[in-house]
């Protein structure tokens, strides 16, 4: 309850990472899929990104890092990786286990 | 001296001197530590938590670094309650692209497993092609909801209308049945949104109807587990105290009734569950300061013993936020940097 701007938007900035801002999403991953607490979870993110924990948040940084990597940026340049196709990207380069990208494969085959 | 601006639990305006707002803080951990038998917040705590409080500032964060994920229940439901004529997918990219979400839910707005049953075919094609799109975790989620199994909404005899005449040991029955009836549904439901994709499940609002909510929740969590080991699945509670609607249920020998957040989270894990979301609820009448002191001292409670990453609720109505449908910003950030600088938690 309570409405998105007094909610969802004031958490993300008062205390959030900034989802693919920053690495929001792939320590949620780390989360999620490795169930690991968040300062183990941003530890290994960090190191498999090659940046320090702190350039987690930083969206200068991270965007840079995630048009290397090809793993989704906020604001999508013509010919880069996005949705499933970013989501392959960041199986591999992070190695996490992600349920969609799975079934993509099995189900084209590939 | 200058008078410190705050708010009640409802929203409403008011001021307090720095002697006023210590006292509420000092009354509010001790509120908490006396109900759910935990240590009181240390002065170090209190000192840290006044000065969030106090800051002149509209808006407060937590120091770089100390950032945690966010998730969400009700995800989508949320964009379409303000009135926003926008489709399930495109509320997905509103939080994934212009909210900075880390994570989102897709959900139905009969928010609970037994009415999404029916109708799960159309939800999964939702959830397949929003995972095409999109590049954040999402889960699918409802609640548990038993009270949808009794009469006059479900099949069984209604435990509120047995309990006050007496008829305790019906109502206990009928709590057992929707229990069974519960986790059949939650199972099914989980299991077809992960294999239609999903990163996560999320069981919302869990205990809402007392400890046969929590126990149906454990149990299709477990059987949830066993079934898709690599699946992730959030509980999430409804409140601090699971109310013992039937008083005897237990879980791996563990009775759930009167179970405060620190104790619900060792279950939770024994469940299997990878994320557990404690819930403080917020009292109207009373001030910020005794509500936030009080909703840190059962989570830092909770995350000292967590095994497993967890989300205190931070809604409106919980974790201190007002009950009100428009949170004041002052009083949500300054909540949301307590909670998170002065806990072991890994989200909101």
């Amino acid at each position: 309850m309570g409405d998105p701007v007094g909610m969802a938007i004031t958490h993300a900035h008062a205390s959030g990472m900034g989802g693919m801002r920053g690495a929001g999403d792939l320590v949620a991953r780390a989360q999620m899929s490795r169930g690991m607490r968040t300062w183990e979870a941003k530890a290994y993110v960090a190191e498999k990104l090659k940046i320090s924990v702190a350039d987690l948040t930083d969206p200068v940084i991270m965007t840079e890092v995630r048009e290397d990597l090809q793993i989704g940026q906020m604001t999508p340049m013509p010919g880069c990786a996005k949705g499933i196709e970013a989501k392959f990207n960041i199986a591999r380069e992070l190695d996490f286990n992600i349920n969609c990208v799975n079934r993509f494969r099995t189900r084209t085959s590939i | 001296m200058s008078k410190i601006f705050t708010r009640y639990g409802d929203g409403t305006p008011v001021e307090l001197s720095e002697k006023e707002l210590m006292e509420d803080m000092q009354a509010g951990t001790e509120d908490a530590a006396d109900r759910a038998n935990v240590p009181v917040l240390t002065d170090d705590d209190l000192k840290h938590m006044f000065d969030i409080l106090a800051s002149p500032h509209s808006f407060v964060s937590v120091e770089r670094g100390k950032e945690v994920i966010l998730t969400y229940d009700a995800g989508t439901l949320k964009i379409r309650r303000v009135g926003v004529n926008v489709d399930r997918i495109q509320a997905l990219q509103i939080y994934e692209k212009i909210m900075g979400a880390d994570t989102m839910e897709l959900c139905h707005v009969d928010y609970s497993y037994k009415p999404i049953k029916p109708i799960i075919t159309m939800e999964q094609p939702i959830m397949e092609q929003a995972l095409l799109a999109t590049h954040i975790p999402l889960f699918y989620g409802a609640m548990p909801n038993l009270g949808l199994y009794s009469q006059p909404d479900g099949p069984f005899p209604n435990p509120s209308e047995l309990l006050p005449n007496g008829m305790i040991k019906e109502a206990r029955e009928s709590l057992e049945q929707t229990v069974e009836e519960a986790v059949r549904d939650i199972v099914f439901t989980g299991s077809a949104m992960y294999e239609s994709g999903a990163d996560g499940i999320n069981l919302d609002s869990v205990g809402a109807a007392g400890d046969a909510d929590f126990l149906a929740s454990l149990i299709a969590c477990r059987k949830l587990r066993e079934k898709y080991p690599d699946i992730c699945i959030q509980i999430g509670m409804a409140g601090e105290f699971i109310l013992g609607m039937h008083g005897q249920l237990e879980f791996d020998g563990v009775r759930l009734a009167g179970l405060y957040p620190q104790d619900q989270v060792v279950l939770a894990k024994q469940a299997g569950a990878t994320i557990f979301g404690p819930v403080v609820n917020t009292n109207t009448t009373e001030s910020t300061p005794w509500n936030l002191a009080r909703a840190v001292t059962f989570m830092k409670a909770c995350g000292e013993v967590a095994e497993i990453p967890i989300h205190p609720n931070m809604g409106m109505g919980v974790g201190a936020v007002p009950v009100n449908d428009h949170p004041p910003i002052d009083i949500v950030s300054r909540a949301s940097t307590a909670m998170t600088s002065l806990c072991k938690i890994d989200g909101l």
